[in-house]
């Protein structure tokens, strides 16, 4: 039982992420704070931001990089904490 | 069993990186309130609303650091998890992508407050090396993904699992609903600085929550699917620490 449950919930999480790949056509599937901003536009015409970002990225390769270093880093610790539990529990107790 | 133990640990690795090579990040903007479209008045209000909880936070770091040193290691994973979550860009079915938030799993391990630290963190790395999000709006998006979300998984969590005794359901629930909760805040928000010409802050609140938790609904099912596969991990490898934690809570 317990062996094929995880198998299932990634199958699930990936079904997910690809059915509306599959589904919605001709979308870029941009950022939804995008067409957030568009949406202030709409309802404020005179809001302009009043502060911009320090850093921005200068172009989506950048941009790439930064978020696969944040989700690396995540993964690498969890990746860690996998391995210190395992051995813990291979040497026994303590 | 080690032969179990050892494919089941193989299983999280690749479901990872498969997880990872499906969400390659694309370019452009994915949550948050960007930096400078809050007025400053509503900026203020919500990094006032947020402080007091990220103090508490400290506090109960602080104090499981000094009293359980052991659970640091698990800490790391609450906040690492929260980190993967957040990199995430999953397309969703309104045509637009978004990104889960990854604070139900360390709210049911440590308590709502731990992740008003551990969230702020990512949101403080998003925004200061992505533009994405803000540092004025840290306080708005702080209150939601990392105060409101985790409370909310918090009550879910303590509802279904222990007044109904059905612990993977209540995870599943606890992580979808902070999930789905931070972006409702979010429209909240937004509305309430941005009202509507006509039909004020319920059309605008309409209007806002039509594309972000639209967008997230997916997304939240696809968080809680994944607190999930990491507390079957966790249970598998450290089910001694995750029983203590709960007595823990007991006491406390």
């Amino acid at each position: 039982m317990k062996r094929w449950t995880n198998w299932v919930l990634l199958l699930l999480v990936a079904v997910l992420a690809v059915v509306p790949l599959v589904l919605v056509k001709d979308s870029e599937f941009a950022g939804a704070d995008g067409a957030a901003e568009e949406a202030i536009t709409e309802m404020a015409p005179d809001y302009e931001p009043w502060f911009q970002p320090l850093l921005e990225p200068p172009g989506g390769e950048t941009e790439s990089l930064l978020f696969a270093l944040q989700a690396a880093l995540g993964a690498g610790v969890i990746g860690y904490a996998i391995g210190v539990y395992r051995g813990r529990l291979q040497n026994g107790k303590e | 069993m080690k032969g179990r133990r050892t494919r089941s640990s193989f299983l999280l690795i690749a479901g990872l990186m498969i997880y990872f090579l499906l969400n390659t990040p694309e370019t452009g903007h994915a949550m948050h309130i960007m930096e400078g479209y809050l007025p400053v008045g509503w900026s203020l209000f919500w990094w006032a609303a947020f402080l007091p909880f990220f103090f508490l936070g400290l506090r109960s770091i602080r104090r499981i650091v000094k009293e359980r040193p052991e659970f640091k290691l698990l800490l790391g994973v609450a906040g690492a998890f929260a980190f993967v979550l957040s990199a995430l860009k999953i397309p969703s079915v309104t045509g637009s992508s978004s990104h889960p938030t990854g604070t139900g799993l360390g709210s049911i391990l440590f308590g709502p407050w731990v992740m008003a630290v551990l969230g702020s963190l990512v949101l403080l790395f998003q925004a200061l090396l992505l533009a994405h999000g803000g540092l004025t709006t840290l306080g708005a998006n702080a209150f939601s993904m990392a105060v409101v979300g985790p409370v909310v998984a918090y009550g879910v969590y303590r509802l279904v699992a222990g007044r109904l005794g059905k612990q993977k359901i209540g995870i599943f629930l606890a992580a979808a609903l902070a999930d789905l909760s931070t972006y409702l805040v979010t429209s909240v928000q937004l509305a309430l600085a941005f009202p509507a010409a006509s039909g004020g802050i319920a059309a605008s609140f309409a209007k806002f929550a039509g594309i972000f938790a639209l967008t997230q609904v997916p997304l939240a099912i696809s968080e809680g699917l994944l607190t999930v596969l990491v507390w079957n991990w966790l249970q598998a490898y450290n089910g001694q620490e995750l029983t203590q934690l709960r007595l823990l809570k007991k006491e406390g």
